[in-house]
């Protein structure tokens, strides 16, 4: 047990009559890939918000290596190792790409290698070029495409050092290739020893990243396990195709 | 370092400003250079809040006024008190209201904010208005001394030296913000608060710094109002022209950069001045209307903006 790394036990959020989130209930190792799919509406962005901080859940409890998350705010979650990406990107429009990432680097510090809070510029530099927008450095975000919005959201979310990062759809909107640009810097970011939770409606990409598959309908999970079993499950099929 | 230095340059601008005004030889100059400088703290000052960290403060006059009646209570109960240390004691007590302000307040976003302020200062002239040590509706008058307490010279040469010095410092303050950590705090608040959480920035304790911090440098520009005036009277002390001068200022100048509000009440405030003198007071008012509105149209980002295309 000592190797998880996210702990929801019992996760519960309405807003007002409409149940969101039901006894919601995961364990995320260290190091893991995993896929978290469901239709639209079924509570994902909730669940994302509420494990981030953004949303105070009604019910149950988020453990992150082995603290308790409730009651902190998002950014003492970020600071903690947890980060995010936004479904639709937003980038500090007023701030140039080199700052954008620089904001985390400078507020995101609690476990930040020393190397890091001593040169903030050289570690924006790095972030930057591992998503191949450093010749951009210097430029705004209105500046950019659809996918380089996305690689910015992505290298700012990297920037505050997480253990866990939440992908929620990053490659939405995206062309075939854009796909696979993403999920490769994701596949690289696993490799360096990020855990990742991928939030994603293209089957082919979540297939291809997870290591495990989790469903959730009407905001309660209905199937975790293995990718390939997950998807021929009767119920999940149900929930997709309709029954 | 950086710092260090651009407050040295600052002293010696100010320094430079005061030998001009001296040679120049007319009172009038000190007079008017007071309100332009006063303007120049102000809007500096608004600038933290409103232009950093993008939340619009209505309620300039409140925390402008707080200062300036503190002032009065320090000179009926201690009067030796010299006037730098009344500015201190104004500052801190604005500064405080500023950071209950922003904690009752900040989670309101947009006008909603801006409505609250506006709200806050009609209670603080409501409490004055009816608070009869300080005057209450009549007013209170403040005898000033004839002479300056370091130098020869006047006492309004005084006042205008605190107020240099005061201009100095909030818009060394300003700058220094603007190019620290804290800075790029503000401005992540500014563009997108959701986001800014997200990336670790403390967004509330924050935004109390900068409400405080705010405040409090306002409350300083008040403070040696009473001797500039020698009257003072809620309605004046409280005028809403003060908010609208100092909104309108940072707009002109460009609100990203703490040069802009420097700029914008040096312009703003040096033309109201002669406006006041060659045409009519009332006019002033009307100038600031028509600035804003052609700098809204033709440089939305202020003069700085404008100059950075």
């Amino acid at each position: 047990m000592s190797d998880i790394l996210l702990s929801v036990a019992g996760l519960g959020k309405r807003f007002g009559g409409f149940v969101a989130l039901s006894d919601f209930d995961l364990h995320v190792k260290q190091g893991d890939r995993l896929g978290l799919i469901g239709p639209n509406g079924s509570g994902k962005s909730t669940l994302v918000n509420c494990l981030c901080g953004t949303l105070r859940n009604d019910t149950g409890q988020v453990t992150f290596s082995g603290q308790k998350l409730d009651g902190l705010s998002a950014h003492q979650r970020t600071r903690r190792g947890l980060s995010r990406s936004f479904q639709l990107p937003r980038p500090f429009p007023t701030l140039t790409l080199a700052d954008n990432v620089r904001v985390p680097i400078l507020y995101a510090a609690d476990i930040k290698p020393d190397r890091f809070r001593a040169n903030p510029r050289q570690r924006c530099e790095e972030l930057l070029d591992m998503v191949g927008l450093l010749p951009k450095a210097n430029r705004l975000p209105t500046d950019l495409t659809q996918i380089e919005m996305r690689k910015l959201e992505l290298a700012r979310a990297m920037a505050s050092e997480p253990r866990l990062l939440i992908a929620d759809e990053a490659m939405a909107g995206l062309s075939h290739q854009e796909v696979d640009d993403i999920l490769a810097l994701l596949m690289k970011l696993n490799a360096q020893g990020v855990t990742i939770i991928m939030i994603e409606h293209i089957m082919r990409a979540v297939l291809a990243f997870s290591q495990r598959l989790v469903v959730l309908v009407a905001g309660r999970k209905i199937a975790d396990g293995n990718p390939t079993d997950v998807i021929r499950q009767p119920d999940v099929v149900a929930a997709y195709l309709g029954s | 370092m950086r710092n260090l230095r651009f407050v040295l340059l600052g002293l010696m601008v100010a320094g430079a400003t005061f030998a001009v005004a001296r040679l120049i030889d007319n009172a009038y100059v000190f007079f008017a250079g007071y309100v332009v400088l006063q303007y120049v703290v102000l809007a500096t000052s608004w600038n933290i809040l409103g232009g950093y960290t993008g939340y619009v403060n209505f309620g300039t006059a409140a925390f402008f006024a707080l200062g300036a009646y503190t002032t009065v209570v320090l000179h009926k109960t201690v009067p030796l008190l010299p006037l730098p240390a009344m500015m201190v004691v104004g500052g801190l007590i604005s500064g405080t209201v500023g950071l209950g302000m922003g904690y009752l307040t900040l989670r309101l976003r947009g006008t909603f904010f801006s409505i609250a302020t506006l709200a806050m200062a009609v209670v603080a002239q409501t409490l004055i208005t009816n608070w009869n040590f300080v005057g209450g509706s009549r007013g209170a008058y403040i005898i000033r001394p004839a002479n300056s307490p370091l130098f020869a010279g006047d006492y309004i040469e005084y006042l205008f030296v605190v107020m240099l010095v005061l201009a100095v410092i909030s818009v060394s303050i300003s700058r220094a913000i603007q190019h620290s950590r804290l800075g790029y705090g503000f401005s992540a608040i500014r563009d997108d608060e959701q986001a800014a959480e997200a990336s670790g920035v403390p967004t509330l304790r924050l935004k109390l710094i900068a409400t405080a911090l705010s405040g409090g440098l306002m409350g300083m520009a008040g403070a040696p109002l009473p001797y500039y005036v020698t009257y003072l009277d809620p309605a004046s002390g409280f005028s809403l022209s003060y908010a609208v001068n100092t909104i309108a200022m940072p707009l002109i100048g460009g609100t990203a950069t703490w040069l802009g509000p420097v700029i914008g009440a040096i312009l703003l405030g040096t033309l109201q001045q002669v406006a006041t003198v060659t045409i009519s007071s009332a006019l002033s008012l009307l100038l600031v209307g028509l600035l804003l509105v052609g700098f809204v149209i033709a440089a939305p980002k202020g003069i700085v903006g404008w100059f950075k295309r």
